[in-house]
């Protein structure tokens, strides 16, 4: 399969997030999971996937987890 | 070459809000942030928190705050922007302070069209003193003072304060909008922008209510709480614009 | 000139330039005054707010964004302040809040009182904070204690009252004023919030949860009200260097007292009076030296009685301290208040002496 140019991503600050799961409920495209590891303060923070599997899973900067998220956690970036 | 999209907001102070996973507060304040300085406001605002859990709102927002008695901020932001008209003075209020104890400030600073902006944080609940009923608690919905849900004939009815500001004739510019979504937050966005440029041409009093999830205190899920304020709170307060003497205005 | 014009006329040259007020009798006057007079200054704003709690708290941010600042009311309405008040002195923000006491409690009457005399000096809002109460007896006083109420406003970062009754707003006698003052030669005040142009923000707050830090302010504030406390205390002592009983009244009730200690000083009474100017911080000093001659003292108010504890605290016991007080709004006649003195003066045999 022919390598596809990602359009975007996003990073997620695993200490300011505090789990809520709001950029999970959001993402068009189903890329963001909860962690299994527990931060500091004691939440499971939300985690980009990086790897998309197909065409229609791949992050396009829409930033709507971003809008979304109340701590600021999220910083989104457009290739 | 990434362009970074999304950033921390220069009139945000750099802090850890200490706001419940999924609070409103945290989105509005971003949002207040991000206005302020667009609009390039920043060096001429001041703001009046209230008491709540946005008490302590002037650790995070980077401009001058002056603290008001529960329920005075309209009154206190009247005194401010009598003395400095070209600052631009908000307060940042719950359903408590403005529409409870606060609600003989708050209509009659909208009356006399005091060139003030009010950011009314609706969650229909207090939250700081532990989930008891707010003037805008639901008929039904359970708090700690209204276990077994509120009873229009011993608790009344929610209370529409913003159709009622919206009557006054000083009032500007009322609307409401909420922060459920990134939908509803970018209309919110749009909304606070508009309350501020209201005041910045001297309109007269403008508001904007903003129906915000309260997860702890609602026992929900951050996610189910934002879908109780899409479900169930907008069929009382509707989203929509209540008055504006400036439709133009954007 | 009406004495509820004379505070309004020295507000305005002592720099005042916000006011905020809700009618009550019998200070309307006042309020009215301050309208026209606000409304032809260019920089003075004028407020008929919602009530008097409104008011007050409009005071709390035109403090905050620094002008001199001022709320008049009368006692029904100074209860509604109360919150306002603990409020300006947390805060250490500087104004000036009028009382012109009528008879209470509760509704009560319009007539003169003195009964807030407590709520005036012993807080009435929360917390622990002392309030400056300045007492004025003439027109020509009312005319210079406003304007150092403004002046120890500023000077002290804290709320100052003035504490009047209906007769007195209602005199009417001659009046000096001072020039007003040149607003730009008032010391700069760098903590008032006014934009964070050039600087970093500012916030004005009281709330500190650490129960450390909040114990801290405390403690700095009773540093300020112990300075406060060596430095204005002021008294009119009348005929008391060779006094035996000396009357201690303030406001009205010391005008009705004088009236009745030249009656008696006629008849060959040694009496004598102490006025009270500052009732907080009280003129402890005074009362205590004049104890070491002033075996009696008695104490007059139009009130139940509760200036008669400062006096009674401030003496400790070194002398008699006796009572007389008519509430309600009953102004005695200085014969009435001779009657008592006589009485008093020779059941205690001070002709003996």
């Amino acid at each position: 399969m022919a390598k596809k140019e990602k359009t975007g991503r996003i990073t997620i600050d695993r200490e300011l997030c505090k789990g809520c799961q709001l950029c999970i409920s959001v993402c068009p495209k189903h890329l963001i999971v909860v962690s299994d590891r527990l931060n500091q303060k004691g939440y499971y923070p939300a985690e980009f996937t990086e790897n998309e599997t197909t065409e229609d899973r791949q992050c396009t900067a829409c930033a709507m987890c971003a809008t979304i998220c109340p701590d600021l956690a999220i910083e989104v970036y457009r290739e | 070459m990434a362009t970074k999209v999304f950033e921390w907001p220069r009139y945000l102070k750099k802090a850890v809000f200490h706001y419940c996973p999924g609070c409103g507060h945290s989105i509005i304040h971003r949002l207040v942030a991000e206005v302020i300085d667009e609009l390039g406001i920043g060096e001429r605002c001041i703001g009046v928190p209230p008491a709540g859990c946005a008490v302590l709102a002037y650790n995070y927002f980077d401009v001058d705050m002056g603290e008001a008695p529960h329920g005075r901020g309209a009154a206190v932001a009247t005194g401010i922007k009598r003395v400095l008209p070209d600052r631009i003075v908000f307060t940042y209020q719950g359903d408590g302070d403005i529409a409870a104890i606060g609600t003989a400030e708050t209509i009659h600073a909208a009356n006399r069209g005091e060139n003030v902006t009010v950011i009314f944080v609706n969650n229909g609940v207090y939250g700081m003193t532990g989930g008891q009923m707010a003037p805008t608690t639901l008929i039904g919905q359970n708090s700690t003072t209204t276990p077994g849900g509120r009873d229009i004939r011993r608790d009344g009815a929610p209370l529409n304060l913003s159709e009622m500001l919206g009557i006054a004739n000083g009032s500007a510019y009322i609307e409401r909008t909420a922060v459920s979504s990134p939908k509803t937050i970018r209309h919110t966005k749009k909304a606070l922008t508009k309350a501020f440029k209201v005041q910045m041409a001297g309109l007269g009093f403008s508001l904007v209510e903003i129906l915000s999830p309260c997860p702890t205190n609602w026992k929900l899920s951050p996610v189910d709480a934002v879908k109780w304020v899409d479900e169930s709170m907008t069929r009382y307060f509707p989203l929509k614009v209540i008055k504006d003497l400036a439709p133009d205005l954007k | 000139m009406r004495g509820s014009h004379v505070i309004g006329e020295a507000a305005v040259r002592a720099g005042c330039r916000f006011y905020a007020g809700y009618p009550i009798t019998p200070q309307n006057e006042l309020t009215e005054y301050m309208a026209g007079a606000m409304a032809r200054l260019e920089d003075g704003t004028f407020i008929q707010a919602e009530s008097e709690l409104a008011a007050v708290n409009m005071v709390i941010g035109a403090a905050m964004a620094g002008a001199r600042a001022m709320t008049s009311s009368s006692s029904p309405g100074v209860s509604l302040k109360q919150e306002g008040i603990s409020y300006l002195a947390a805060q250490e923000l500087p104004a000036v809040i009028v009382n012109t006491m009528r008879g209470g409690p509760g509704l009560g009457n319009i007539a003169p009182s003195q009964g807030d005399y407590f709520q005036a000096t012993r807080g009435g809002g929360h917390g622990d904070y002392r309030t400056i109460v300045l007492a004025p007896a003439s027109g020509q006083e009312l005319a210079d204690i406003t304007r150092k109420a403004f002046d120890y406003a500023d000077t002290y970062r804290t709320p100052v009252m003035i504490l009047g009754d209906g007769m007195i707003g209602q005199m009417m006698e001659p009046v000096v004023f001072p020039e007003p003052l040149d607003l730009k030669k008032l010391p700069p005040k760098p903590w008032i919030l006014d934009g964070a142009k050039g600087r970093p923000s500012r916030i004005i707050r009281s709330l500190l949860l650490d129960v450390s830090v909040e114990e801290d302010q405390n403690w700095k504030l009773v540093r300020k009200y112990e300075q406060i406390t060596r430095e204005i205390p002021a008294a009119e002592k009348y005929l008391t260097d060779d006094a035996r009983l000396v009357v201690v009244a303030y406001g009205t009730a010391a005008r009705i007292a004088k009236g009745a200690i030249k009656r008696m000083r006629d008849i060959g009474l040694k009496v004598g009076l102490l006025r009270p100017i500052t009732l907080w911080p009280f003129p402890n000093r005074i009362l205590v030296e004049m104890s070491r001659w002033v075996r009696h003292f008695l104490v007059y108010e139009m009130s139940t009685g509760q200036m008669v504890e400062d006096v009674r605290l401030g003496l400790e016991g070194r002398s008699q301290v006796h009572f007389y007080g008519r509430p309600g709004g009953v102004v005695s006649t200085p014969e009435e208040l001779s009657k008592v003195i006589n009485t008093l003066y020779h059941r205690q045999n001070l002709q003996e002496e």
